[in-house]
C-alpha cells in the first residue's frame, strides 16, 4: 500500500525489518503491537548483529591480551562511543553501560545519593515518575531520613511549572524526573526544568527512558546532571542500559557495586577504585548487549530522530479522534499536541483488564494496569488504565484496528 | 470446547454474574469478614460470612470493585458456599475455584478469579471484631479503605 506523501515516514516499508510484526495470533488476526513503552521491537539488522558477535567476535571485555579479547572490547568501547555521540555527551567516560533504566537510577541513589543526601534534605519528583524514579529515592530517604515531595499536574496532565519551581528551595538537593511520562505521555519542558532546579543549588537526574527512543537527545542542551535510559525500549537488547553522568560528578562518586573490572588494584587491606567509566562497570558487563544497542542507534539514525517524533505524534492524533469517535472514552494526558506517541485511557464502566483482554482476542497488544505508576494513577482518581503507546513502525491501520477492538468490546459487554 | 477466547471469558453466563451478581452487599450479622485486593490490576474484594453455631454457612455476601472476572467469580463464589459447612468450604480449593468459573484462563486472569476465593479463605479465619485472627493465611488485608457501591469500575470516586 503506498503510504501518503504527508507522512513523515514509511512505516509500512519498515516494519518489513521487523520480523515479529509479521506475526498472526488468535485465528489469523494479524499481530498489532502497541505496547512500546513497555518494550520496543527490534529489527534483522540488530538481531543479526547479536548473532555476528557470538558467532564471530565474542570474549570478554578489558581483560584478555589475546586476540578475540582484544575485538570485543574495541566493540564495546565502539558502542559507548556511539552513544556518545547519539546523546551529545561531551566525553565518552561520561556514559556509563549498566543493565537498564532503573539499575542506572539506582546507581545514582546508592552512589551519588548515599554520599551527598542528609536528613533534612530534599528530593523533589514529579507525580508522574515511574516507580524506578520513585523507590530508589524512597529507598534513599529510608537511609538517610531525607524528605521526598512531589511536583503536581493539571487536570490535563501536564506538570504544574510553577508548583514545580516553588517547591525548589536550598534544601532541594535532588530533582528526578520523567522528560516524557509513560503514561501519560506528556512531554515535559526539561531544558527550563533542570535550569530552574540548576538556580536552586539542585542537582538534576532525567529518566529518559521514554523520550531518547523516540526524538532526539542532547544532554548538553538539557544541561542535565544524570540520564537515565534503557535499551530495550529503542530497539536494543534487554539488558542493556545507560546511565550519563556529568564527569564532574562522576568523578566524585563512589563506587556502587563492587567486583571486577572497577578497580585500580585491590590487596588484602582493600581496594583502590578504577577510573571512569571502569569504576561504575563491576563484573561482566552486558557486551552482547552493548553492541545490539549501537545497530539499534543505527537504525534509528537512519529513520530520523524528528521524524520518528513528527509521525507518532500523527499516530497519537489519529488514536484520539477514533477514540473519541468511539465515546465513553476518557482519556489520562494531555491532547496530542503535547505529548509523545502514548494514548492511555480508560473505558466508563468496564475494568481495564477486560479492555486489554477483549482487544487481545483482536490481535491487538496494549497494557493495562497501572504501568508502574501507582502515585500517578492514585492521583487520577483511576486503578488501572489503558494505554496504547506507538513506535514508527505502528501504522495508521493499526490505529483503525484499535479502534475496531473497542467497538467489538462494547459489542460483548453492552449487548443486552 | 477448551480453546480461549473472548467469547468463552466473557460467555453469557459470566456476563450474568458480573451484571447482576449474587449477594452484592451486606450480609446482617455477620460474624466473619475479610478483605484483600489485587494491587497489580485494582480489584478488591470484601466478604462478609454468617457461620452459624453448627459450623455451616448460612450466608454469603460479597463487595469489591475490579474486572469481569474478580467480580463474577466472587458472585460465584457466594452461591457456591452458602449452605456448605465450614470443613468444605476450607477443601475448596483453587483449582476447584477455576472450574467452577469455568472459562480458562492465562495464569494473570486466574488471579482474578482466585481473588475472592482467597478472601474467603481468610474469612473463615478471621471473626468480625477479632483483629488478631486476621490475616491468619498469609493473605494481606487491604491497608487502603475501598470504595464500594456501584458498577463504575476501574473509578474511585
Amino acid at each position: 500500500m503506498a503510504t501518503a506523501p504527508s507522512l513523515p515516514l514509511d512505516a509500512e516499508s519498515l516494519r518489513r525489518d521487523f520480523p515479529i510484526l509479521a506475526t498472526r495470533i488468535h485465528g489469523d488476526k494479524p499481530l498489532v503491537y502497541l505496547d512500546n513503552a513497555a518494550t520496543t521491537q527490534r529489527p534483522r539488522q540488530v538481531i543479526q548483529t547479536l548473532v555476528d558477535a557470538y558467532e564471530n567476535r565474542y570474549a570478554n571485555v578489558h581483560r584478555g591480551i589475546h586476540w578475540l579479547s582484544e575485538q570485543s572490547t574495541d566493540l564495546y568501547e565502539e558502542a559507548r562511543e556511539s552513544v556518545r555521540r547519539f546523546i551529545n555527551a561531551e566525553r565518552r567516560h561520561e556514559v556509563i553501560f549498566t543493565t537498564g533504566c532503573t539499575a542506572s537510577i539506582n546507581l545514582v541513589a546508592r552512589s551519588w545519593g548515599d554520599q551527598n543526601v542528609r536528613a533534612g534534605d530534599e528530593i523533589l519528583l514529579t507525580i508522574m515518575e515511574h516507580h524506578s524514579n520513585i523507590v530508589p529515592w524512597q529507598q534513599l530517604a529510608q537511609r538517610t531520613g531525607c524528605r521526598i515531595r512531589f511536583a503536581p499536574i493539571d487536570s490535563q496532565g501536564r506538570l504544574q511549572v510553577e508548583q514545580f519551581e516553588a517547591l525548589l528551595n536550598e534544601r532541594t538537593r535532588l530533582v528526578a524526573l520523567a522528560a516524557v511520562s509513560n503514561v501519560l505521555g506528556t512531554i515535559n519542558p526539561v531544558e527550563s526544568l533542570i535550569a530552574a532546579a540548576h538556580r536552586a543549588g539542585a542537582v538534576v537526574l532525567v529518566d529518559a527512558a521514554q523520550s531518547v527512543p523516540h526524538e532526539p537527545t542532547d544532554v548538553r542542551r538539557w544541561d542535565a546532571d544524570f540520564v537515565a535510559f534503557s535499551g530495550h525500549k529503542m530497539l536494543g537488547p534487554s539488558g542493556v542500559g545507560i546511565l550519563y553522568g556529568r564527569e564532574r560528578l562522576l568523578e566524585a562518586m563512589p563506587p556502587f557495586l563492587g567486583g571486577g573490572s572497577m578497580i585500580r588494584r585491590v590487596t588484602v587491606d582493600g581496594f583502590e577504585p578504577g577510573d571512569l567509566p571502569a569504576r561504575f562497570e563491576a563484573g561482566t558487563p552486558p557486551i552482547v548487549p552493548a553492541l545490539g544497542l549501537t545497530s539499534a542507534i543505527e537504525y534509528l539514525e537512519s529513520v530520523g530522530l524528528e521524524k520518528i517524533h513528527r509521525y507518532e505524534q500523527l499516530l497519537a492524533e489519529r488514536a484520539h479522534e477514533l477514540l473519541e469517535a468511539e465515546g465513553d472514552i476518557r482519556f489520562l494526558g494531555p491532547p496530542p499536541e503535547f505529548k509523545a506517541g502514548i494514548v492511555s485511557f480508560t473505558v466508563d464502566g468496564i475494568h481495564a483488564h477486560d479492555v486489554a483482554q477483549v482487544l487481545d482476542r483482536q490481535g491487538v497488544a496494549i497494557r493495562a494496569g497501572h504501568h508502574c505508576a501507582m502515585p500517578l494513577h492514585k492521583q487520577l482518581g483511576v486503578v488501572a488504565s489503558n494505554r496504547a503507546s506507538f513506535y514508527f513502525y505502528n501504522t495508521l491501520e493499526e490505529v483503525e484496528l484499535l479502534a475496531a477492538g473497542l467497538r467489538e468490546l462494547k459489542r460483548v459487554f453492552r449487548r443486552r | 470446547m477448551s480453546h480461549s477466547n473472548e467469547e468463552d471469558i466473557y460467555q453469557e453466563h459470566i456476563l450474568d454474574h458480573y451484571e447482576d451478581p449474587y449477594h452484592r452487599g451486606h450480609c446482617d450479622h455477620a460474624t466473619h469478614a475479610h478483605e484483600d485486593d489485587n494491587p497489580l490490576c485494582g480489584d478488591v474484594i470484601h466478604v462478609e460470612l454468617r457461620i452459624s453455631s453448627q459450623g455451616r454457612v448460612d450466608e454469603a455476601w460479597f463487595d469489591g470493585e475490579g474486572c469481569c472476572i474478580s467480580q463474577a467469580s466472587a458472585s460465584m463464589l457466594m452461591e457456591r458456599i452458602e449452605g456448605k459447612s465450614v470443613e468444605e468450604v476450607k477443601q475448596f480449593s483453587a483449582d476447584d475455584m477455576l472450574k467452577l468459573f469455568g472459562a480458562r484462563l492465562t495464569p494473570n486472569r486466574q488471579k482474578c478469579c482466585l481473588l475472592s476465593w482467597r478472601v474467603v479463605q481468610a474469612a473463615m479465619h478471621s471473626p468480625v471484631g477479632d483483629e488478631s485472627a486476621r490475616d491468619e493465611s498469609g493473605a494481606t488485608s487491604a491497608s487502603k479503605p475501598a470504595q464500594f457501591g456501584g458498577p463504575d469500575l476501574g473509578e474511585e470516586s
